[in-house]
């Protein structure tokens, strides 16, 4: 469950950093992305997905856990 | 010497690991890479921030140097208490060159060297009664001190001093900022764990001090310069130029800054970040706490600074963006005079780099500037991030290497024979007995600044005279050129 810095780049995508492993990433799809329901399956630019309970929208930047949803390694 | 095809680079690499055993060879295999443009994420091709093989020569420092030497040390107006063994403190004290304006001794303590000088019995009885006492003679013989942090060696972690306690009672004693710092020698691979330990010690001693206090008046230009630590005068040479273009620079991190201005960095507006590596990790944290965006700017070389110059300004309003254009402009006859001067002399000299934080891309530019190309860089204690952020700024089939040995970059030297070699004080005499020109690139071989305009001036007029120095030709024996050794065996 590694904590995962999110936050909005210049053209308003989210950025997925992971302090740890120094992972900075765009994030190229998020499964709920309203102002009541945010969260669930996000799937960034590497292939790699992470899962995030999902919460009324939060306000960027912000620190979240997440879990790896593939078994990548 | 023609540049080195990706075939011939990977060659290279592959000749060079040979020498190892079969597990430091598949290791090091991992820290050595050809660059190449088209990958988008360096973990494809290169490994960082791993420990250092035992037995190689590696050239990185300790967490206490990342944490004392690097993000506290250059604070002026504390005292940073190198707290144990005399040694680590003395050994490293002032050889950074991070200059600042103040009385030493009196206002400020840049170069002086306060250490708790552990004994025997300090490592037996624990340390912590000696702090307590340092602290209050700390005040007593230096009262215009505005605070102290304690910057822990290696025996404090062992012995287990608890060292926050002490700083406590020390900060209700004197009320001012005492700060503990756990950033012992022997944490993490490199200094680079140092410098995320010092940035968290800031993070939880020092900047929430002036939260909810409105009382410095702010203005909408507001900017802070993080991670410039003012080497031969940098910080003020990049300061300057954002000033003229109408910015307001509160605080300076930590190159000629003091404590008040840290407390207050929570104020401003944007964050700028030159030295990325070692003080990311605070400009974060201040992006999700106080909502202070933050950016990536590269004063080396004039390309780079109108570059970053139009980045910076692109977050202000018209005033600003006026403010950056009219800095460009005022400066050209100045910088075009310098490249018109030196290009001629340096055009097409290839240069190979090994150092640390940001030198091995930031400086790229500059070089470029003067017509020259780096062929190869590497960091000491860089991250994936840095090796990210550094494919695209290098040219293909380039060599990178991470925490390179001194085998290593002695082979990789003979093999692609730069014209000039940009690294440390240990690599330079190696280079310069084996006739290559080399500059000391962790505080500009003593001279200085290399930021903004100004900067740069002096940056082409110290490669030139380094390069087209007359002393080259003269480091070859005159018996020992080709035509005479040839002469000797046809003799024979
Ligand atoms: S590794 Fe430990 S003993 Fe060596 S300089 Fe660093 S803090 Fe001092």
């Amino acid at each position: 469950m590694p904590s995962v810095m999110l936050k909005k780049n210049s053209e308003g995508k989210l950025v997925f950093y992971v302090p740890k492993k120094d992972l900075e990433e765009v994030a190229e799809s998020v499964e709920f992305d309203t102002a009541e329901k945010w969260g669930g399956e996000v799937v960034l630019a590497d292939g790699s997905k992470y899962y995030f309970e999902p919460i009324p929208m939060p306000d960027f930047p912000i620190t979240l856990r997440a879990k790896r949803v593939d078994s990548g390694e | 010497m023609a540049a080195l095809t990706r075939e011939e680079t990977e060659a290279l690499i592959q000749e060079v690991l040979e020498i190892y055993p079969e597990q430091a060879k598949k290791d090091r295999a991992k820290h050595l890479a050809v660059n190449d443009q088209s990958l988008e994420k360096s973990n494809k091709c290169i490994t960082s921030n791993r420990k250092s093989l035992p037995g190689v020569m590696t050239i990185r420092g300790c967490a206490y140097a990342g944490s004392k030497g690097v993000v506290w040390g250059p604070i002026k107006d504390m005292i940073h208490i190198s707290h144990g063994p005399v040694g680590c403190g003395q050994y490293s004290r002032a050889g950074r060159r991070n200059y600042y304006v103040g009385t030493t001794g009196v206002n400020t303590f840049g170069t002086m060297n306060f250490t708790s000088d552990f004994t025997e019995k300090d490592i037996v009885f624990g340390g912590d009664k000696k702090l307590a006492k340092i602290i209050t003679e700390i005040e007593g013989l230096f009262p215009l001190h505005k605070g102290i942090s304690i910057q822990s060696e290696c025996p404090i972690g062992l012995i287990g001093d608890d060292i926050e306690a002490v700083a406590k009672k020390g900060n209700k004693e004197i009320n001012k900022p005492v700060v503990p710092v756990r950033c012992e020698g022997f944490r993490g691979v490199s200094q680079s764990l140092g410098h995320h330990i010092a940035n968290d010690a800031i993070r939880d001693w020092v900047l929430e001090n002036r939260d909810g206090d409105d009382s410095f008046p702010t203005t909408p230009y507001d900017v802070a310069v993080i991670g410039d630590y003012n080497i031969g005068g940098d910080a003020w040479a990049s300061r300057t130029l954002l000033e003229e273009m109408g910015l307001r620079v509160v605080a300076q991190w930590s190159g000629d800054g003091t404590i008040a201005e840290i407390e207050k960095t929570p104020k401003v507006k944007l964050n700028l970040i030159h030295c990325y590596r070692s003080m990311n990790y605070i400009a974060r944290h201040m992006e999700e706490k106080y909502k202070i965006p933050w950016i990536e700017y590269n004063f080396f070389g004039p390309t780079k600074i109108a570059e970053s110059l139009r980045r910076i300004a692109s977050h202000f309003d018209d005033t600003i963006k006026a403010g950056a254009e009219r800095v460009i402009a005022r400066y050209e006859a100045e910088y075009q005079a310098v490249i018109d001067k030196y290009k001629p002399r340096l055009q097409g000299k290839r240069v190979m780099l090994y150092i640390g934080g940001l030198r091995p891309r930031h400086v790229i530019g500059a070089y470029e500037d003067l017509g020259m190309e780096v062929v190869g860089t590497g960091y000491e204690f860089g991250h994936n991030d840095d090796y990210d952020r550094t494919i695209q700024e290098m040219g293909n089939s380039t060599l990178l290497y991470d925490d390179v040995t001194g085998y290593e970059f002695e082979e990789f030297v003979k093999r692609v024979q730069p014209d000039l070699i940009g690294s440390g004080i240990k690599e330079k005499y190696i280079f310069q007995k084996m006739g290559v020109p080399f500059r000391q690139m962790h505080s500009w071989d003593y001279s200085g600044p290399y930021h903004g305009y100004d900067g740069f001036a002096i940056f082409a007029r110290d490669m030139d005279m380094t390069i087209n120095n007359p002393c080259w030709k003269q480091v070859k024996a005159p018996w020992k050129t080709d035509a005479s050794s040839e002469a000797v065996k046809a003799a024979a």
